[in-house]
């Protein structure tokens, strides 16, 4: 969310990176050198140690702000994986035999260091990421932590989760997890899975491998067993073959929709576990009576927030026709004042696009947009010269048909479409095969309850957007997957009822 | 002997049942249905493809009613389907022997546990939304809360093996999903589909609104790969697909339902040894939901 920002006009010394030049801001960028030590090469963290790959590839991650290599780490092969599911099955039996209690001192370990390295590893996160420094610091690092610390309490107490008594694990569970919140999606990964006495074999997205590395660092400082966390990283070859290796019993998957099918096909017939958290294509619907610059907040946030990058990002609103020009004129007012710039400024708002092939994608799907006779606007801003950037865009006129309005873009594109009455906008908004989010803005609590029930989604924030929390389970309806992760939920994905 | 004739029985014409009707197929045709010695029972209808995208026209149809009515509601339609059932104890233990091969006895307990299985998810209606929903304490000031769905429309393979199987196994599948407020088509066990077609005749005379419970006898070979891939279908229960390989085999029938990331309910490791009379649990009244967390402010 958008904080208040202080002004410092009078001073000017801050250089110019967003649109308009009301309010100037001198820079405050956070240092570099506090992400810590960057090793040249890293590679995977199986059965406790640090150890290189038995295949001689490597990939190169980036900082996507200005293009410069920052690591070059290990593309897993099928070798690689095998014995990282090794490591895991042989460390399950004792894990999963540990008192429950005992279990849990480790999680609460893993919260509590990660507290203290928070500001390390959010410098290390934007770097690899491109996310603004304000994200990482204030949302992404801690629900990091509140994520362990909450599932750390769950480990002695699943006889009381609603399985009857002594509810028992999967055994290795293979987890594969997007760029968009690299340590966060970690820990809704392994925070469930470790509570509920499984072992894990993680991979990172090939653009942000980093800080599941440095993750890997925190595991050995927490004194977890050998074995029980194991990172192999690497390209979508390596989730492959992670996720068909024959000996894992659960397989997390959070990335696109495609790909998700890919491994429910790839699963299919087999007794493995299978948790999907897939794509979206949320509307965001303002009433008219919604209390207009709250929303504009909301859909700022709701697309703008993570560059975009967010599976349940708004990024279709859906407007009250009696309201669009006043609503769109001040949505345009406040993305003028987003700032586009250096993610490691505080003052950012809208960081770097995560990688090139992110932003070709973005671009196709604009410029699809504008020949499809959308009208598309965005803000006068200028853009750093070297890294991956992209405009905050909106786009109006838009059809139900148009690609922009089906098709997840994965960026800070928003598509806008009116709607008369609210049977209309429960309509248009279900009319897409996903079903991750929603949001509804309007002063009316009857009619949000009557929205709520209707929207085939599986959050729905009312007046409020992206919004998270450790104890509130998230996941999709339809398309866009299936389980829980988050609350007592999330727990079922990773045992055996 | 008596002297006056013996009386000639009147057979029955089984049908399927889709929308609250008792169509033919649509296809003309039926095929011999015997009982587990081979003797000639009766003709079902043979369903097809089509018979199987039009049951699920109407499964979805029946979707915006069924998931709206109340909880209170829909378990006393439940209910009632357990009155009606029972009222009928003895045509269906007639059935349930000759499906089965059990005895006159063993039919008829199944029947019972058949009728205590609707009045056990008769119960749950009103009650799972609290089991599986709540409110969480999340870290600001946010009303939040948990709150299950129905999934939407439920393709099931009808359980063809197992202790109890023609009619308790199918109760035992059938109910669980309709109990939180979905619709299903229901793929009758291919061999023994006549218990099934009779309970079309009870759920038609349930309070239970047409499409709900939509019932199909033919080659499962056929329904199956249809329901799997059709777009309209959210979900799969494959408790009843026990071929081995072939279009109706459950890898197949899983890989075909991944094309729309259906929820699938995968068939029991042996399911001829599945024991259709044991507690049936939660898992399949919690295998057809979705859950919706809602968010909102809390101030002044």
């Amino acid at each position: 969310m958008a904080k208040t920002k202080k002004t410092e006009t009078e001073t000017g010394t801050g250089q110019p990176v967003r649109a308009g030049s009301l309010f100037a801001y001198a820079p405050a960028p956070e240092s570099p050198a506090a992400a810590g030590e960057i090793a040249t090469g890293y590679g995977h963290f199986i059965g406790g140690e640090f150890v290189d790959s038995s295949g001689s590839q490597a990939l190169k991650t980036v900082n996507p702000a200005t293009e410069q290599v920052l690591a070059e780490f290990a593309q897993g092969t099928e070798e690689d994986v095998d014995r990282a599911v090794r490591a895991a099955r042989k460390a399950f039996a004792d894990w999963s035999a540990l008192p429950g209690s005992e279990r849990a001192k480790y999680l609460f370990r893993i919260a509590r260091i990660v507290q203290e390295r928070s500001r390390e590893l959010a410098v290390l996160e934007s770097l690899d990421n491109g996310k603004p420094i304000r994200e990482t610091r204030d949302v992404d690092l801690p629900l990091v932590a509140a994520h362990f610390f909450y599932y750390a309490g769950w480990a002695d107490k699943l006889d009381f989760a609603g399985w009857g008594p002594n509810p028992r694990p999967l055994g290795v569970a293979a987890q594969v997890i997007p760029w968009n919140f690299p340590l966060l999606m970690l820990a809704w990964k392994i925070a469930p899975a470790l509570a509920t006495g499984n072992t894990v074999v993680l991979k990172p997205a090939e653009t942000t491998p980093l800080t599941a590395l440095r993750f890997a660092e925190i595991c050995r400082q927490a004194g977890l067993p050998e074995g029980v966390v194991n990172i192999v990283t690497g390209d979508g070859r390596t989730g492959a073959a992670l996720t068909a290796h024959p000996d894992v019993n659960k397989v997390a998957f959070t990335g696109s929709t495609p790909v998700g099918r890919a491994i429910a096909k790839q699963l299919a017939g087999t007794r493995t576990k299978l948790g999907l958290e897939l794509g979206g294509k949320a509307a965001n619907i303002v009433f008219d009576d919604a209390p207009l610059d709250q929303a504009v907040e909301g859909i700022v946030n709701g697309i703008f927030f993570n560059q975009g990058h967010v599976c349940c990002a708004g990024s279709r609103l859906l407007v009250q026709e009696s309201v669009q020009d006043e609503l769109l004129d001040a949505l345009k007012r406040r993305m003028g004042t987003l700032r586009v710039g250096d993610p490691l400024d505080k003052n950012t708002d809208v960081g770097a696009i995560n990688s090139a092939a992110q932003l070709a994608r973005i671009t196709e799907l604009a410029a699809a947009g504008e020949q499809e006779g959308a009208e598309r606007w965005a803000p006068e801003c200028e853009l750093p010269g070297a890294g991956y950037w992209f405009r905050p865009t909106l786009f109006t006129g838009v059809s139900q048909a148009h690609r922009i309005a089906r098709e997840e873009i994965f960026g800070p594109v928003l598509s806008v479409l009116t709607f008369r009455t609210p049977a209309e906008a429960v309509e248009k908004a279900n009319n897409t095969p996903y079903g991750l989010s929603a949001g509804i803005w309007t002063e009316k609590g009857s009619r949000i309850l009557w929205m709520a029930n209707r929207l085939r989604a599986g959050v729905v924030w009312a007046n409020t957007f992206n919004k998270f929390d450790p104890t509130s389970p998230f996941g999709g309806y339809k398309e866009s997957g299936y389980g829980r992760e988050g609350g007592r939920h999330g727990l079922e994905a990773y045992l055996d009822v | 002997m008596s002297e006056t004739a013996t009386r000639i029985d009147i057979f029955k014409t089984y049908k399927l049942y889709v929308g609250g009707k008792f169509p033919r197929s649509e296809s003309g045709r039926v095929y011999e249905v015997t009982d587990t010695k081979g003797q000639w029972l009766a003709n079902a209808p043979l369903g097809t493809r089509k018979d199987a995208r039009d049951a699920v026209v109407a499964a979805r149809a029946a979707v915006k009613g069924w998931s709206g009515t109340t909880a209170y509601n829909r378990g006393q339609v439940l209910y009632r389907v357990a009155e009606m059932l029972q009222g009928r104890r003895e045509q269906f233990a007639a059935e349930v022997a000759a499906a089965e091969g059990v005895g006159a006895k063993r039919a008829a307990a199944l029947v019972d546990a058949a009728v205590d299985r609707w009045v056990w998810y008769a119960g749950w209606t009103d009650k799972v939304a609290q089991v599986a929903g709540g409110a969480n304490p999340v870290a600001g000031p946010f009303f939040n809360l948990s709150v299950p769905e129905p999934t939407g429309v439920v393709g099931v393979l009808a359980p063809r093996a197992g202790q109890g199987f023609s009619l308790l196994g199918l109760v035992s599948v059938v109910a669980p999903a309709i109990a939180t407020g979905n619709t299903v088509v229901v793929a009758a066990a291919e061999r023994a589909p006549l218990p099934a077609l009779s309970l079309g005749e009870v759920l038609a005379t349930s309070d239970l609104p047409g499409g709900v419970v939509n019932l199909l006898s033919g080659r499962t070979a056929d329904i199956a790969p249809t329901l799997a891939s059709h777009q309209d279908v959210n979900a799969l229960d494959l408790a009843g697909a026990i071929d081995p390989e072939g279009p109706g085999a459950a890898a197949a029938l899983e890989a075909a339902a991944a094309d729309t990331l259906k929820r699938v309910v995968r068939p029991a490791a042996d399911p001829s040894a599945e024991d259709w009379t044991a507690a049936p649990g939660t898992g399949r009244l919690l295998s057809f939901l979705e859950t919706k967390t809602v968010w909102h402010p809390m101030g002044i």
